[in-house]
């Protein structure tokens, strides 16, 4: 362990010290809010579609840290919701929000196309990327990383049940830690500064 | 902009006069979206001076809205269609991300920033009567939060 990941850690210890002192809850050792998936064998890779037609993967992001979570566009709730956070984490992260990239990847290839998804992702940050696979592509996609997904009918319309935590991956592309839609910003934010400063 | 002015006029003097038996309906807004995209939420608080339920809204804008709920389950987003929002007496309702909301579908235009979409709740009282409120909700942009930042829930 490099001696700045250690100072990191440190901090974020002090900070989770003073978090239970303010009686938010009970110590927990320096570690990530999020769940350590480092060396998971599975969430290697994607081959999606931006907005502009041009298939990516995740090499196209080295040197910056990936985070990566599921939705559709015709989601009122959980997905303007994690769009929201993602860009208050990207102020958070102060300069290093530079070094973040948001993706946001559809569920519901029937509905979204690239382009909407393109439209979708830019309204919450103009550095957002929305991806796009035919339904063949999402489905494989979801199964490299885990997510459950389903379409569930809704009176006239129909709606995509879908798992709804965050993946990072650290700057070398690899996936580190995955993160529920309940926690805070600031949780996010800190797992993301260690995973930047710790590559 | 009218609009949104004369709404808030009616929702004051609502408030102004709580005699009225009615449904107050407060601070209601539709997510903003982008072209093609063919659905989005209302949000609004909603409260009763006597017990009723919000069963129906409508909308001149789509021919389908429907009244949500959003649940977490096992961190899977799960969204379902209720027959009814309960509004016990003195109670305030929050349609809010994160529980209950109108959903509007099937969209033809884009729900552009700046214009309010007429909404008409219409709720079932104890006696089966029903009453039906017109509210012109605003329209905010796609990364309207429904409160400035709220306190992390004590979750864990």
């Amino acid at each position: 362990m490099t001696t700045e990941r250690r100072s990191f850690l440190r901090s974020a210890a002090a900070a989770l010290a003073t978090w239970a002192i303010a009686g938010c809850g009970k110590a927990k050792p320096a570690s990530y809010h999020g769940i350590d998936i480092t060396g998971a064998s599975y969430g290697r890779d994607f081959r999606l579609q931006d907005g502009e037609g041009r298939e990516r993967t995740l090499a196209d992001f080295r040197g910056k840290a990936v985070m990566l979570f599921f939705g559709f566009t015709q989601c009122p709730d959980v997905c303007p919701t994690a769009l929201i956070r993602a860009a208050a984490i990207k102020q958070l992260l102060g300069e290093d929000g530079d070094r973040l990239q948001v993706i946001f990847v559809t569920v519901d290839p029937e509905r979204d196309t690239p382009e909407v998804l393109k439209a979708y992702a830019n309204a919450f940050d103009p550095s957002f990327l929305g991806l796009y696979g035919d339904p063949e592509r999402t489905a494989e996609t979801a199964r490299e990383f885990r997510v459950f997904y389903k379409k569930v009918p809704t009176g006239a319309s129909y709606t995509m049940d879908h798992s709804a935590f965050s993946y990072v991956f650290d700057p070398a592309g690899r996936l580190r830690l995955v993160l529920r839609h309940d926690q805070s910003a600031e949780d996010y934010a800190a797992d993301l500064r260690l995973i930047l400063h710790s590559a | 902009m009218r609009l949104i002015i004369s709404s808030l006029a009616i929702s004051a003097s609502l408030l102004a006069t709580p005699l009225h038996a009615q449904v107050i309906v407060t601070d209601a807004w539709v997510r903003a979206t982008v072209p093609q995209q063919k659905a989005t939420g209302a949000f609004m608080q909603l409260s009763s001076p006597k017990d009723t339920k919000l069963v129906s809204a409508s909308s001149p804008i789509t021919p389908i809205v429907e009244v949500h709920e959003m649940a977490m389950q096992d961190n899977v987003m799960k969204m379902r269609e209720v027959p009814a929002i309960e509004l016990p007496a003195g109670k305030t309702v929050e349609l809010k991300p994160g529980g209950y909301h109108v959903m509007l579908l099937d969209l033809k235009q884009q729900v552009k920033v700046g214009g309010t979409v007429p909404l008409a709740l219409v709720f079932e009282h104890k006696d089966g009567t029903r009453e039906t409120r017109e509210v012109a909700a605003e329209v905010r942009a796609l990364n309207a939060t429904a409160k400035p930042a709220e306190h992390r829930g004590h979750t864990h």
